[in-house]
């Protein structure tokens, strides 16, 4: 499975100012996306996921954000970009898919003038291609009456209906990336798997490499193809979600997967995290950013300096701390 | 939207009763009748005379009947007769009244003229030395009373530079119809117009900075930048559509005070409307001519709140009228 790759992020670093002084919220982090191929970025709320996602074009206001390293995409390093250059890609090469579609869209334009409004800029359809093609996105993100819901406001959807729209909105012109930022936290449950399965199968018609910022396990085992876990700012582990599942490595993953309740889990054993991500300010700098959630393990298992490691043929894991994991109650489910 | 409106308006027939109530018995309440001050100014005049009109103008009826009596003529467009100025209160008012309307639309469209500009400027690069220096001026303009405000520009323009005339609605001498007449009466609106608009920017400009500000950093703004939409049109299709809002449904309780008149800035450039009138009655005791320009306020209050929510739901799709 030889897939040409679309995106590269090398060496990324986000920082953002808080009281005049620069904090890394994205620390050196480096991810390739393939054409149709489901990258899923895993973590908590804090975890520097979000922030990823928004920096890949520029969204961070950049008065008080620091972009360092390289978003290669198409040959160019968008980091460096002008906003006018950007506005090129932005909605046209890379379409971003957001979290809260109540907030999402603009409560004083019609759902349809909204999904126009990228081929406006984009493309040199006629009025009459671009209401065409936005009637025709509509039925493929499966909205029951297009025409109808074409002159419709946001305000007269429902959120499921409405997150299709934002879809519609990210795929208008044919992305060849799509990033989407916690694509169905904001919605039912039931709403969700329809969501997923929406965004399954418009990645696989359009062959189209999506980037899936989520905290939900579920959403990854679903939809991804590989996963990068992150924790403070930092990849932690790296791999397909075969292997991610089955063989976890880092003690982050595997907390996070044990955190998970199952059908076999009673709620006294629910596995918790001991304590939070650590807010940007206090973010530890060095070692295993990882190690005051797992303190009851030894300093020595912590390298003073974790790389992000191949441990074995594209599985990667950073510090040494997961030789030696054990859960403090002593269970781990298979 | 038909129904809404009708609903309201019909609403205003209670609303109208009860403030004609008040104001009658507040007129009355005030000391002193329009005959008062005739005994003292007048020596022709004595206590005699004096309860020989009282009675004929039916001021010693008892209260219930003067009150039929007058909201029986008011039902009829009769405002009744002006105490002081001997002549039918329509009459007295009809001019006056497109005088303040006049001004009025002046100094909302100069303060519109100023004040949006500067919001826009202000919300959109906060924080900038433009921010600032706008802020500040907002700030001075609001803590300016009025009629020191007035005062000041009424010597410096009016008297001291001589750019502007001091008084008046229009040049007496000038024929109606002329185009000198017209300029003069473009001329005599000026200073107090820009008088009033430069200090009643404070509301305007600080709504709208904030809405700018606010509205910024929400999500559907992101969106908008993630589909590549330039900056301009940013600010011109989502931004300012959305932080308008409040300032459109303020735009209705304005339209109110076109009615009401400014009291001081008329009184001060001497400029024949109601607010100088409404002044000069008060002190009079000439009670038929303040109860009519307090009802008249009162129905443009009620006629400008229906009017704000008319404008709302034209332009925010989320509130609807049934």
């Amino acid at each position: 499975m030889l897939k040409q790759s679309v995106l590269q992020i090398e060496h990324l670093r986000v920082s953002f100012r808080i009281h005049e002084e620069y904090y890394a919220a994205v620390d050196d982090v480096s991810l390739t996306v393939h054409e149709n191929e489901v990258l899923a970025i895993v973590g908590e709320s804090g975890c520097g996921k979000s922030a990823l996602a928004l920096s890949i074009i520029g969204l961070h206001p950049p008065e008080r954000t620091k972009l360092e390293g390289a978003v290669m995409f198409k040959g160019n390093n968008l980091l460096t970009q002008s906003v006018q250059a950007l506005n090129q890609i932005r909605g046209k090469d890379i379409g971003m898919i957001f979290q809260d579609p109540l907030t999402a869209l603009n409560p004083l334009m019609t759902v349809g003038k909204q999904i126009e409004e990228s081929m406006d800029y984009h493309t040199t359809l006629s009025a009459s291609e671009k209401r065409k093609r936005t009637l025709e996105l509509l039925e493929r993100v499966g909205i029951p009456n297009p025409a109808q819901t074409y002159d419709r406001y946001p305000h007269e959807l429902s959120g499921g209906m409405r997150q299709r729209v934002v879809i519609a909105i990210a795929i208008a012109c044919n992305p060849a990336v799509i990033i989407a930022d916690e694509p169905t936290t904001a919605l039912d449950v039931t709403i969700q798997a329809q969501i997923i399965r929406l965004l399954k199968d418009l990645q696989q018609q359009m062959n189209t490499g999506i980037i899936l910022i989520t905290h939900d396990l579920g959403v990854v085992a679903e939809m991804a193809d590989r996963v990068a876990v992150m924790y403070a700012g930092e990849i932690v582990e790296l791999a397909d979600v075969y292997t991610l599942f089955t063989r976890p490595l880092h003690p982050y993953t595997r907390s996070l997967l044990q955190s998970v309740p199952s059908t076999q889990t009673s709620r006294e054993t629910l596995h918790v995290i001991q304590g939070i991500v650590p807010p940007l300010t206090k973010l530890p700098r060095t070692g295993c950013r990882f190690r005051a959630r797992i303190s009851w393990m030894d300093e020595s298992t912590h390298e003073s300096h974790p790389i992000l490691r191949e441990v074995e043929p594209n599985h990667w894991v950073r510090c040494t701390c997961y030789q030696h994991f054990y859960f403090p109650d002593g269970g781990e489910r298979a | 939207m038909v129904k809404f409106i009708l609903r309201r308006i019909v609403m205003m027939i209670p609303q109208l009763f009860i403030l004609s109530v008040l104001i009658f018995l507040l007129a009355k309440a005030m000391p002193g009748d329009a005959l008062t001050g005739q005994l003292a100014n007048n020596p022709k005049m004595d206590a005699q005379t004096l309860a020989e009109m009282r009675e004929k103008l039916g001021l010693n009826d008892p209260l219930y009947v003067q009150y039929t009596r007058w909201i029986k003529n008011l039902l009829h467009g009769d405002l009744g007769m002006s105490y002081v100025h001997q002549q039918p209160v329509t009459d007295l008012l009809a001019g006056r009244m497109w005088n303040t309307i006049l001004l009025s639309v002046c100094i909302l469209v100069l303060t519109y003229a100023i004040a949006v500009p500067l919001g826009v400027i202000s919300g959109r690069w906060q924080d900038s030395w433009a921010d600032k220096l706008i802020v500040g001026y907002s700030y001075v303009s609001f803590a300016t009373p009025l009629f020191i405000f007035a005062l000041i520009m009424l010597f410096l323009f009016g008297f001291k530079l001589g750019w502007f005339p001091t008084g008046g609605s229009v040049d007496i001498q000038l024929e109606e119809g002329t185009w000198e007449y017209y300029i003069s009466k473009f001329n005599h609106l000026l200073l107090p117009s820009l008088s009033g608009a430069l200090i009643s920017t404070v509301g305007i400009i600080q709504y709208l900075r904030s809405e700018i500000i606010d509205t910024k950093v929400k999500d559907f703004v992101r969106t908008a930048r993630a589909k590549g939409v330039p900056e301009a049109k940013i600010y011109s299709r989502h931004i300012l559509r959305n932080s308008f809002l409040p300032i459109a449904a303020f735009l209705g309780y304005e339209i109110t005070g076109l009615i009401g008149g400014s009291v001081f800035l008329e009184s001060i450039f001497s400029y024949p409307g109601i607010g100088q009138l409404f002044l000069q009655s008060i002190m009079q005791r000439d009670y038929s001519v303040v109860t009519a320009l307090v009802m008249i306020s009162g129905l443009a209050t009620l006629v400008g709140t229906l009017l704000s929510d008319i404008i709302l739901s034209a332009v925010d799709p989320r509130i609807r009228i049934e």
